[in-house]
């Protein structure tokens, strides 16, 4: 096997009994960056020398008998995240030359935990879009077939992922930009609750809705990320004081009677045949775990997508206002098509006389649509829903046709808009494509997310597959 | 035609940090872009973070203006462009400000007079401008230090009839922020900023004329009269002429005394206000209320109210002893000395109010001292002094003449021999009146 397909709990077990070196496990990666990326383009900056420097440095203190949770592991990042010193794009021509001065807490903590960075991972710009396809440094292809999307916004995390280009990946996900895919890349995708994960140092999309997640090949391995990045930041003011258990801990204690919930707008609702019926055979898995399926309603999830197209670029406007030309060298020009849309959206909802009518009624749908989860949850463990009601499609499909493009967000956006956590698992292929299905809690149910996930995951091991190249 | 006239003041606060960030508050002066970091110049993904105590001292300006704290309060954004704006928005508050409906008694010509507070919110300062030549080019340069500076709006209602009564009002204002302890107030230094808004209408109609106009640009003290006096003549003017002046924006030009257009009502923002996602609302309590309210210094009308029964002092000398707090502490700390060497508080009062200590450089101790002389030289008999002065001046005749040339330093001499001769410790100045006298 490649040390660079190794899972993070493999890899980091491998460095600790001295099987390899970090040195060896990086340069794995590079070597399969070099080899393939020319045509997945997963990566906008590769930090070729960094990450040598930064795996010899994780060797002597592997040597020394430090055993930092995430100590020798190349992981790719988002270009979203603000790394001090290196070129932070943001997957947009507007910060084509911004290099931070300080580091997301972020990475400032998988840093601390000693991992390796390998590079800023491809995007839709700014986060903007659910097929990569928004990147202003070409669209990043599908490492299970080439010519179609790997889901987005981010894009370039799940397919360096998928292709063995890394061994973890951070991403976030604002109305599926993680989920969607992990979906398709048959990755697990994990959207911690809003505020588990400290926002400081990531280019804000639409601040009311951005979580910090991240990407690995099994639920373990991403529990074991989220023990590293989760908990209060004193500069994040939205990062409540909740303790952060272990969340590897209780990953293997099963779920005989738990109660899932499996919630009847999200069936009934123009999926693919094909993916109705595999999530027909998702559902019996669980039954053969002994939890018990129950229909559940979340009335509201039909003015989801509604909703979230009025808060986004209301937020969004806001957010991209400081790219004013004046910092950063290129100016307002430089937006992509996508950005200028939901600046002109979100200016719109917010003017005086139309703020009422838009973002006001929009603030009052969210909080209804919270209100169904809370209702639910009060009969029920968890949810299991589907990631997309399609297939991954072809690239170019959906780009002329934005309205298209923000439904593919269905299923995932109101999570965002409710603020709980979700987990995204892989669950089988349809046609040579992954399709992922999504595990749902109440806020701060992480734990819980991670014990249905791995019992799911263990029985089906649909994570074992892997692209061809 | 009546003045109808509503204020904006901003005032900056003094804390140790900014609004958002921990840098430093303290700007002015400072080398410019010294105290800044990636929340302060807006960097990607940076996030505000509120200033407690900020939030503190906004609230007690809004008690000590007698307004109601509301239990439920949020920040927002206001979405504008300039360049000393880094994050094309400003975090301010729009619908739920921290302090609302407060008054502020002011004495106009002997006369009460209540001014109301419509609300009091807090915000976050600008970076600055400059302006200026670079290798012969012109430039605008942006200074971010007093970015994030904490910012406190009072805004008033339009209670106003002209520019004496702002005046004392500011004053007012000046004077409670100063005894909180939270500003520095300073005009000339764009510590308290003043935007009157101002309009006309027939004197008797109750209802408010159909524009106003807002001034900004008043730096000092001293324009504030002169900026809403040259404003009110100049709408009466268009007013007389049969017109309607123009809703819009001006600014005072100092040199030349007058306002000038700067923005009409057409090119107005709209700010698009809406809750600032990056901050929870601040739930507040009544307990955190009351405990603000009893770490509030005294203010100045309980002050004066309490000098006049705590010392038996007329309202007049109350008045000039609380004017300012560091004073009003003075006289106290002297009158603590002063009632162990039989001192009254009203010796102390007229020594401090007629003799213009001052209180920067004399102790209080060293000034209850100088009266203690004083007094005792009053106890011996002015007759016997007269004798004793005349005796040494007969005795010291070449001293008496250096002093009719000119010589200043010759009646030191002779006030030395003088206080020698008659043994005890006796006030210098009364001594040199009467030998002025004499000599004459």
């Amino acid at each position: 096997m490649n040390l660079n397909s190794l899972t993070l709990k493999e890899a980091k077990k491998g460095l600790l009994s001295k099987d390899f070196s970090s040195v060896e496990l990086t340069k794995a990666c590079l070597g399969q960056i070099e080899k393939y990326d020319k045509e997945i383009n997963s990566y906008i900056t590769v930090c070729n020398e960094e990450a040598l420097k930064q795996a010899e440095l994780s060797d002597s203190k592997i040597k020394d008998g430090d055993d930092s949770p995430l100590l020798g592991i190349p992981i790719a990042v988002k270009d979203l995240y603000s790394t001090k010193g290196i070129r932070t794009t943001a997957a947009s021509k507007v910060l084509e030359n911004y290099i931070p001065q300080y580091d997301a807490t972020a990475i400032a903590k998988i840093k601390n935990a000693g991992a390796v960075i390998l590079g800023k991972a491809n995007c839709d710009a700014w986060a903007h879009g659910s097929s990569g396809e928004n990147s202003d440094f070409g669209p990043t292809k599908n490492p299970w077939n080439k010519n179609c999307v790997p889901g987005g916004s981010s894009s370039g995390s799940a397919a360096s992922l998928a292709s063995d280009m890394c061994i973890a990946s951070t991403g976030t996900d604002t109305g599926g930009s993680i989920r969607l895919p992990a979906s398709f890349c048959n990755i697990v995708g994990l959207k911690p609750t809003y505020g588990r994960v400290s926002r400081y140092g990531i280019v804000a999309m639409a601040s009311s809705l951005d979580s910090i997640g991240h990407f690995t090949r099994t639920v373990e391995d991403n529990a074991m990320f989220l023990n590293v990045t989760a908990g209060k930041d004193v500069f994040d003011a939205t990062t409540p004081y909740i303790a952060v258990p272990d969340y590897a801990k209780g990953i293997k204690n099963g779920i005989e009677n738990l109660k899932i919930g499996v919630p009847k707008e999200y069936i009934n609702s123009g999926m693919d045949p094909v993916l109705s019926d595999l999530f027909q055979n998702v559902l019996t898995e669980f039954e053969s775990l002994g939890a018990n399926i129950i229909n559940v309603s979340l009335p509201h999830t039909e003015y989801a997508i509604a909703c979230y197209y009025i808060i986004q670029p209301a937020e969004v406007s806001s957010n991209l206002a400081r790219y004013d030309g004046i910092r950063y060298g290129n100016d307002r020009s430089y937006f992509g098509k996508e950005a200028k849309r939901r600046i002109i959206l979100g200016t719109y909802t917010l003017s005086a006389g139309y703020y009422d009518a838009y973002y006001k009624k929009a603030m009052q749908v969210r909080t209804l649509i919270k209100k169904d989860f809370e209702d639910a949850f009060k009969n029920i463990d968890a949810i299991v829903a589907p990631v997309s009601p399609t297939l991954p499609w072809k690239l170019g499909e959906k780009v002329n046709d934005p309205l298209k493009m923000y439904l593919s967000d269905i299923f995932t956006v109101t999570a965002n808009l409710a603020g709980i956590p979700g987990l995204s698992v892989p669950a089988g292929l349809v046609d040579g494509l992954p399709v992922g299905i999504q595990i749902l809690g109440p806020q701060f149910s992480e734990e819980m997310l991670y014990r249905v996930g791995y019992a799911f995951e263990q029985k089906t091991k649909h994570y074992k597959e892997k692209p061809k190249l | 035609m009546e003045p109808v006239i509503g204020l904006e003041i901003h005032v900056e606060l003094k804390t140790k940090s900014k609004m958002f960030c921990s840098c430093s508050a303290d700007y002015f002066g400072h080398e410019p872009n010294t105290h800044c970091c990636p929340v302060c110049i807006g960097l990607p993904g940076a996030l505000p973070v509120p200033n407690k105590t900020a939030i503190d001292w906004c609230i007690m300006i809004g008690l000590a203006l007698n307004c109601k704290i509301p239990l439920f309060s949020k920040f927002d954004r206001k979405n504008y462009f300039y360049p000393d704006l880094p994050k094309g928005y400003q975090i301010s508050q729009y619908d739920q400000p921290f302090c609302i409906k407060g008054d502020v008694e002011i004495k106009i010509d002997d006369k009460d007079k209540s001014i109301g507070i419509t609300r009091v919110h807090m915000e976050e300062d600008t970076g600055k401008l400059i302006h200026s030549t670079v290798n012969g080019k012109e430039v605008s340069l942006v200074d971010f230090n007093r970015s994030g500076v904490p910012l406190v709006e009072i805004v008033t209602d339009p209670d106003f009839k002209n520019a004496k009564e702002v005046k004392v009002f500011l004053q007012r204002l000046q004077q409670i922020v100063r005894y909180l302890g939270v500003s520095n107030a300073d005009m000339e230094k764009g510590d308290m900023r003043l935007e009157p808004n101002i309009s006309l209408r027939i004197k008797g109609e109750k209802s408010l004329p159909k524009y106003k106009v807002e001034v900004k640009n008043i730096n000092s003290f001293k324009f504030v009269e002169k900026a809403i006096n040259y404003e009110i003549e100049r709408q009466k003017e268009i007013l007389e002429s049969g017109q309607t002046p123009e809703q819009e924006t001006r600014g005072f030009n100092e040199q030349k005394g007058k306002t000038v257009s700067q923005r009409s009502k057409e090119e107005a923002h709209d700010y698009r206000y809406f809750p600032e996602p990056d901050i929870p609302p601040i739930k507040l309590t009544d307990l955190e209320i009351d405990a603000l309210k009893d770490n509030m210094p005294e203010l100045p009308d309980a002050k004066l109210e309490r000098f006049k029964k705590e010392y038996l002092l007329s309202a007049y000398d109350s008045e000039i002893l609380t004017r300012e707090k560091s004073t009003a502490d003075y006289f106290e700390e002297a009158v603590k000395i002063g009632k162990d060497h039989n001192i009254s508080p009203k010796q102390i009062a007229n020594t401090i109010i007629n003799k213009k200590v001052d209180i920067v450089n004399v102790l209080p101790a060293e000034l209850v001292k100088t009266i203690v002389a004083g007094t005792q030289t009053t106890q011996i008999d002015k007759k016997e002094l007269e004798e004793i002065i005349k005796k040494v001046l007969a005795e010291n005749p070449k001293a008496v003449e250096d002093y009719k040339n000119g010589k200043e330093n010759a009646i030191m001499f002779l006030i030395g021999n003088i206080i020698r001769r008659i043994g005890k410790r006796i006030n210098p100045n009364q001594l040199k009146e009467i030998i002025i006298r004499l000599i004459k």
